[in-house]
């Protein structure tokens, strides 16, 4: 594992902006994730990372309440964004998720144009008022997600006609649109290849100066270019949390060690 | 098999030597084949008779016999008072209008010098449809001032001698038949070699109303289009939005729980009930208890709603659950509601599956005969409905059911009408069922 490149820390303890404490998920009689005690920073990468099955991917559907789409879900414990409990029944699951945006590991653009694909959220979310004021935004969230050189001239074509990589991107810049505080990825690179992957790891790091970005990720590589953070799980639970260095380079857990040398997995 | 082989050998042998087992596959495999292809044939082959059996007795209703006689409207004998007053006109019958067409005719033939042994008056009369008289009274109560003109309109021929002219009637035939003479049908011969008869294109079939069983050759279809339209009409206004929405809600944001399932189940099993059965229930509920008029499109498009909606549901449903969830997902993941989610994404998507559905349902609905019997729409029906939505009371008849009525009646020449009959509804299916394709082709996205 030495061609892991370890990113310079800059992530401050106080800039807390989820905290989940006794996280229960179950999925009707099976316990999928368990006592989940987190707390993910502000403006940096937090990388989730684990084997097939250990919840992972469940625990980050509890940050935007996307379980609640599934019927036999339940999730029970305290999960607060900005201090906020997000279940608490003041809040519509509708205003949480233009706050915390979410991109998903296959690329499912909306089988509509390049322009509806990213201006659909800022349309129902009434963000603009002027035609001119959405292109502005389409135009940007296509910049921050690196592929506006690529679809400029032809934003009314399909968004289901990009390749897998560009379909990826443009899900993103629909993420952004909605200009949340929060971004979900949930394997984001796991049906692209390589040249897509970096592209994609290359905006994640772009991404972290202005949302606080979490990711759920095979590729123990990947959590180690583009985390700063990385929590390792294990058969539902939270094993070990920490700086992503520390997590290479020094596991507290032996389960982790085995996991990130390949053993466990 | 003693010389078994360990399962770790090698299996010995040349790939040039087919196997026994080998042999038996592929013959196997020739054999479900054979089936298969015979299978296909026979449908081809019953589907074949069943279209030139329908085709060859049905098609020569879509062409009829018609006399082309100058008719002298003589006011001295239709417009006694000379007042023109619709009024008075109307006191002269159709048995006025028959003396006048009858000695048209008799002049026709006449000064055509047209001479056949033993042939009377009555006879050569007897050549015109019994409801000639009452197509030339209306003419002249719609339009007064045809009185006193010679008018050139093609006269409806008696059902025999359009029956002699398409080949059913034979002078063999006439001979035993008192209806229509051998001599008859020689003045008809007679008379199409001088060009004062001929068959020409029944426009009537697809727009008169139906007509008695003494005449055949007057009976159309107009009432039953109509009111099998009226129908459709209201199927589509009542099942498409209620199925759609009953299938959306179920589908999307129902709680999956006994209830629900009991729902479901009692979908599938709504759509395997007896049609007979749903024509009880209108009569009971819509007729008996709501009081509704017998015969009415209306209430006959109620039970053909009742009858078209789990069809409409099932594959509504089934539409909506072809959409793939990530579709979902991602509307759901930038903060659509879920009924935003639904109608912005889903239901486009759904949208070629929905429409065909209900077209088939459409389909369905049109061939149905059994249901509109017993709520009264087999009733012999001559006016035609008015325009909607009143004329939705009215009574009215259906395209299924006038060709049961047809093929109930005891001339032959009904056989005839109701092939025709048949074809019409066959090409309304036919083009309904091309629409569901072509909506399909059109809409169907990829995602």
């Amino acid at each position: 594992m030495k061609d892991i490149l370890i990113p310079e820390l800059d992530v401050t303890a106080d800039s807390t902006k989820i905290s989940a404490r006794g996280v229960q998920v179950y999925y009707g009689e099976t316990h999928a994730i368990r006592d989940i005690d987190v707390d993910i920073p502000d403006k940096a990468v937090t990388a989730l990372i684990g084997p097939s099955g250990c919840g992972k991917s469940t625990f980050l559907r509890c940050l935007n309440r996307m379980n609640d789409t599934i019927t036999t879900a339940r999730v029970q414990g305290d999960i607060r964004i900005d201090g906020e409990e997000i279940h608490d029944p003041r809040i519509d699951p509708v205003q949480l998720r233009a706050k915390v945006g979410m991109v998903f590991q296959k690329p499912n653009p909306f089988p509509k144009s390049i322009r509806d694909n990213v201006a659909y959220g800022p349309k129902i979310h009434g963000l603009t008022r002027t035609r001119a004021e959405l292109d502005e935004v389409v135009e940007k969230s296509l910049r921050r997600a690196a592929l506006w050189d690529e679809v400029k001239d032809r934003l009314d074509a399909p968004g289901t006609g990009l390749s897998g990589g560009q379909q990826q991107r443009l899900c993103i810049a629909r993420a952004i649109a909605t200009s949340p505080q929060i971004l979900l990825m949930d394997e984001p690179c796991s049906a692209l290849d390589p040249i897509a992957t970096a592209q994609i790891e290359e905006l994640i790091d772009e991404l972290r100066a202005r949302f606080c970005v979490v990711i759920v990720t095979h590729s123990m590589q990947q959590a180690a270019r583009v985390s700063q953070r990385t929590a390792f799980f294990h058969l539902g639970s939270l094993v070990e949390y920490g700086e992503t260095g520390d997590i290479f380079t020094n596991p507290a857990d032996p389960r982790t060690e085995s996991y990130i040398t390949g053993r466990i997995g | 098999m003693s010389d078994r082989l360990r399962f770790e050998d090698p299996r010995p042998g040349s790939l040039l030597e087919r196997s026994d087992r080998t042999a038996r596959r592929s013959a196997a495999e020739a054999r479900f084949r054979a089936y298969g292809l015979g299978a296909v044939l026979i449908g081809i082959l019953a589907l074949a008779m069943l279209l030139t059996s329908v085709l060859s007795s049905g098609l020569g209703a879509f062409r009829q016999a018609y006399l082309h006689v100058p008719i002298y409207l003589s006011e001295a004998a239709l417009d006694k008072s000379g007042t023109r007053d619709v009024e008075d006109l109307k006191k002269v019958t159709t048995i006025g209008y028959g003396k006048v067409i009858a000695a048209a005719l008799n002049n026709a033939v006449a000064r055509a010098g047209i001479v056949v042994d033993g042939l009377t008056d009555k006879e050569i009369a007897d050549l015109i449809s019994r409801e000639a008289p009452a197509q030339f009274r209306n003419m002249v109560l719609a339009d007064p001032d045809l009185l006193g003109q010679t008018v050139e309109v093609p006269i409806l021929a008696n059902g025999r001698i359009d029956g002699y002219l398409k080949g059913r009637v034979t002078m063999e035939t006439a001979a035993l038949d008192s209806n229509v003479s051998p001599r008859q049908l020689q003045l008809a011969d007679a008379m199409i070699q001088r060009g004062l008869m001929s068959l020409d294109f029944n426009r009537a079939f697809l727009i008169a109303p139906d007509a008695s069983d003494q005449r055949p050759e007057a009976a159309g279809l107009g009432v039953a289009i109509l009111g099998s339209a009226y129908m459709m009409l209201i199927v589509l206004v009542l099942a498409l939005p209620i199925g759609v929405a009953a299938s959306i809600y179920l589908e999307e944001f129902a709680p999956k729980n006994r209830l629900t399932d009991l729902i479901e189940v009692n979908i599938a099993n709504l759509a395997a009930v007896p049609s007979i059965v749903f024509g009880i229930l209108g009569l009971a509920i819509f007729i008996n208890f709501a009081g509704l008029p017998q015969s009415a499109p209306m209430v006959g498009g109620l039970v053909l709603t009742l009858m078209t909606l789990p069809t409409i549901i099932i594959a509504t449903r089934a539409s909506l659950k072809a959409v793939p969830p990530s579709i979902r997902e991602a509307a759901l993941g930038v903060g659509a509601s879920r009924m935003q989610a639904v109608f912005h994404h889903v239901l486009p998507l759904a949208a070629p599956g929905i429409l065909t559905g209900a077209i088939l349902g459409l389909a369905q609905a049109l061939g149905e005969t059994a249901p509109l019997l017993l709520i009264g729409m087999v009733a012999f029906v001559r006016e035609f409905p008015d325009a909607p939505p009143e004329g939705l009371f009215d009574p009215a008849s259906a395209l299924p059911v006038q060709i049961y009525n047809w093929t109930q009646r005891a001339d032959p020449a009904f056989v005839e009408r109701a092939s025709g009959a048949i074809l019409v509804l066959l090409a309304f299916l036919l083009v309904m069922n091309a629409a569901a394709i072509l909506l399909r082709r059109r809409f169907e996205r990829r995602w």
